[in-house]
């Protein structure tokens, strides 16, 4: 066997394992695998502008092509840098392998120049995380750690490598890899769960499919099962953030999505139902509200690959620890071996019915300004054909983009939804457009996220990227303003964005076209001229500064607590909902 | 605005681990940032070839939170099982400790006697203190402690707690 650096081992090994493309930032701690990418120009390297947005842009890459994303970045603030990023993975399970160079072996523990304890401290916010001390070691952590952030509930995982053993030798022979990893997840249901599940199914009057970023990570089949199951049983389904697209909005069994943005008819659905089928979600305190009042009267069936998500928050009847897809499939055999009929479920729908007359997310009309509801309405109207990749930041935007923008597909949908990571959109956009070099990319946008990782303007330039950015631009934090004037008697601190840039100045000096939308009647030409320029375009469209985001579970309500418009607001709260997030 | 508390229960788990580097960081880590009480933490490697660890860990906290602490755990990627003692059924739970003492007259003659009681061995002595070597279930090592508080105790070191489940089965 012949011996190559451990440089070469882990590009090598890359290559073997697909790789494709990496998003990183070169340092110090990590020249020697630079130096070995130059002879590897089969892995395109994308060059980012800041680390995190290295970490999202693979975010953006996995949730869009199905693929783990991976990351090259330097050891000390290359690897603290990319920490935002490596928790919103984690949280949102996206499959994500992070490379950080280290000081040579021999300087850890030294506070050597550029050492962080990128080991400890990326214990936490990783699904497993690897030091190699030896470049023998390299081959087989790379592909374990491809194995483990993919398989499984997915997840990041970090490789930390010093740059010693980039640069030793160690015998390396290619396609040895090894399938007898000692992470083995669980992908099949049990029987006799799925047993009792079927049963309780048959049982049910009332119930509702409750489904989650489960079903995306699935891949596109567990879509497909999605469909024939809600099919089968004749139920509604409702979506958290993170499970948008997997069920078509189009479709009359659509309820929308649930939680404390969620359309009154899904939250109603889910409290007044007799059956809950969670699939592939995880009962996020976004979507239970008051614990207490959740879905009281309800028999509760929990579908997770991860067994550590039942029972976290809200108790189930059944747990069904397993792959969603799977699941799904052996539920469908056993149902159709039965000769299930599907049921019309006939009061059930009436009820439903009712709370959807309640038309939840109609928003005033205003002729003066533009409304962002609109905005995002007619961006969906504009666009929806062409099928676009949407991506967000996090605040309002992102509300109004979840309950305006409707998705038929999966994995046309990226935001950060555990995490809440301002700045996520426009890297995600980023990777997604490389993913993905034919679809049209959106990140919708407000005016405070977009600055967070405003500097990626010049990655989608270097790379010819046509992403395109809409901002909802009401000069505001508008999430926490909202959140102020319910909460804190409209006392807006410090979430006035204040000295904005000249968003189509700053697009042009990136060699961006900058197009700025003010008056409602300009709206559709303004959307229209965004798709019809070539190459990037970031657009700041001025919105109703004071609109908020409704309907709305407040902190610490139940679901039949929701806001539906301003003039429920009283603008306090008590200090057990202030606690609340 | 108060916040409440809930009642705990005390559990001992039995955990096998790949013996790395970092293991023992990746566990007490997983407790500390999930907010989870550690009360005694062991660790050794005890296969053949030292390729798996076997750490006890006591806990306590509300049912539905040890129920937590078991799934977090199994869900480590080094850790092979995790085995909830006190839910499997009858263990014997051991600690040993050390116990220093020092002092004269009756005092000594009083620590001496309640040693023996306690069937505690002296694995050291000096004309003014003892060291006393005791082994027993964790409320057996209390007691005998805050015996010697009254009769001259100097220091205390505990192992905490080993245990292992009753019967011809691996617990």
């Amino acid at each position: 066997m012949a011996e190559k650096s451990g440089a070469d081992i882990l590009v090598e090994t890359l290559l073997d394992l697909g790789v494709d493309t990496v998003f990183g930032y070169p340092g110090g701690a990590v020249l020697p695998i630079y130096d070995a990418l130059y002879e590897h120009p089969k892995i395109k390297h994308i060059l980012v502008r800041h680390e995190q947005a290295a970490t999202h842009a693979a975010e953006g890459y996995a949730r869009s092509t199905g693929k783990p994303g991976v990351v090259l970045v330097t050891s000390g603030p290359g690897a603290t840098n990319a920490v935002t990023g490596i928790t919103d993975a984690l949280m949102d399970s996206i499959p994500m392998v992070v490379i950080t160079g280290q000081v040579a072996t021999n300087l850890i523990g030294t506070d050597a120049f550029q050492e962080a304890d990128t080991i400890g401290i990326t214990r936490h916010c990783t699904k497993h995380n690897y030091l190699v001390k030896k470049p023998s070691d390299l081959a087989h952590v790379v592909q374990e750690a491809f194995h483990i952030a993919t398989q499984g509930r997915p997840g990041p995982v970090v490789i930390d490598i010093p740059k010693n053993v980039q640069v030793a030798a160690a015998e390396f022979s290619r396609h040895a890899t090894n399938s007898n990893y000692r992470y083995q997840p669980q992908t099949e249901g049990d029987f006799k769960a799925i047993n009792s599940a079927v049963e309780m199914i048959m049982n049910a009057k009332a119930p509702v499919l409750y489904t989650g970023g489960g079903i995306i990570n699935s891949g596109p089949k567990a879509s497909e099962t999605l469909r024939e199951l809600a099919a089968l049983l004749g139920c509604p389904v409702t979506s958290t953030l993170m499970g948008l697209g997997a069920f078509p909005a189009s479709s009359d069994k659509w309820l929308g999505m649930l939680g404390m943005h969620g359309t009154f008819e899904a939250n109603m659905a889910m409290n007044k139902a007799d059956l809950v089928v969670c699939l592939g979600a995880r009962f996020d305190d976004r979507i239970t509200g008051r614990i207490d009042a959740f879905s009281p009267n309800s028999k509760k069936i929990h579908v997770d690959i991860d067994r550590s998500s039942i029972n976290k928050t809200i108790r189930v009847d059944l747990p069904v620890v397993g792959d969603v897809g799977r699941v799904m499939e052996q539920m469908l055999a056993l149902l159709k071996g039965r000769r299930y009929a599907t049921p019309d479920h006939e009061e059930w729908w009436a009820r439903i019915k009712g709370w959807r007359a309640t038309n939840c997310l109609d928003y005033p009309e205003n002729k003066q300004e533009i409304m962002p509801q609109e905005a995002i309405r007619k961006l969906w109207e504009a666009t929806h054909q062409r099928e676009p990749i949407i991506t967000t930041e996090v605040g309002q935007h992102q509300m109004w983009a979840a309950q305006h923008f409707d998705f038929e597909n999966p994995n046309k949908w990226l935001t950060s939804g555990g995490l809440g990571t301002m700045g996520y959109g426009l890297p995600a956009a980023i990777g997604a457009q490389l993913g993905n070099p034919d679809a049209l990319v959106i990140d919708i946008a407000g005016e405070a996220s977009i600055q967070m990782n405003i500097q990626e303007l010049g990655t989608a330039t270097q790379y010819r990227l046509p992403v395109k950015i809409f901002i909802l631009n009401n000069e505001y934090m508008g999430m926490v303003r909202q959140w102020q004037e319910l909460t804190y008697e409209s006392r807006y601190s410090n979430s006035y964005s204040d000295s904005l840039p000249d968003f189509v100045k700053l697009a042009e000096s990136y060699d961006w076209t900058g197009i700025r939308i003010e008056d409602p009647a300009d709206l559709e030409a303004g959307i229209k001229k965004m798709l019809e320029t070539d190459g990037p375009v970031m657009v700041d469209c001025r919105v109703a500064k004071l609109a908020n985001c409704f309907p709305m579970i407040p902190s610490g309500a139940a679901h039949t607590e929701m806001l539906l418009s301003p003039e429920d607001v009283k603008g306090t709260m008590d200090d057990q909902a202030k606690a609340l997030v | 605005m108060h916040i409440h508390e809930e009642a705990v229960e005390r559990h001992v788990l039995a955990v096998l681990v790949d013996n790395e580097a970092g293991i023992l960081a990746r566990i007490a880590g997983m407790f500390t940032s999930r907010g989870y009480n550690i009360e005694s933490l062991t660790v050794a490697d005890i296969s053949e070839d030292h390729a798996i660890s076997r750490i006890t860990i006591a806990t306590n906290g509300p049912p539905h939170v040890i129920e937590q602490i078991i799934s977090q755990l199994d869900r480590l990627v080094p850790v092979h099982s995790v085995r909830d003692l006190t839910e499997s059924g009858p263990h014997v739970q051991r600690e040993l400790a050390l116990v220093k003492v020092a002092g004269k007259g009756d005092n000594r003659i009083e620590a001496m006697r309640l040693a023996d009681a306690y069937r505690a061995r002296i694995v050291d002595a000096s004309t003014e203190s003892f060291i006393f070597e005791i082994t027993g279930a964790p409320e057996k090592i209390e007691t005998f402690v805050a015996l010697m508080r009254e009769v001259g105790l100097v220091e205390v070191g505990r192992t905490g707690v080993v245990a292992v489940g009753r019967g011809p089965n691996a617990s």
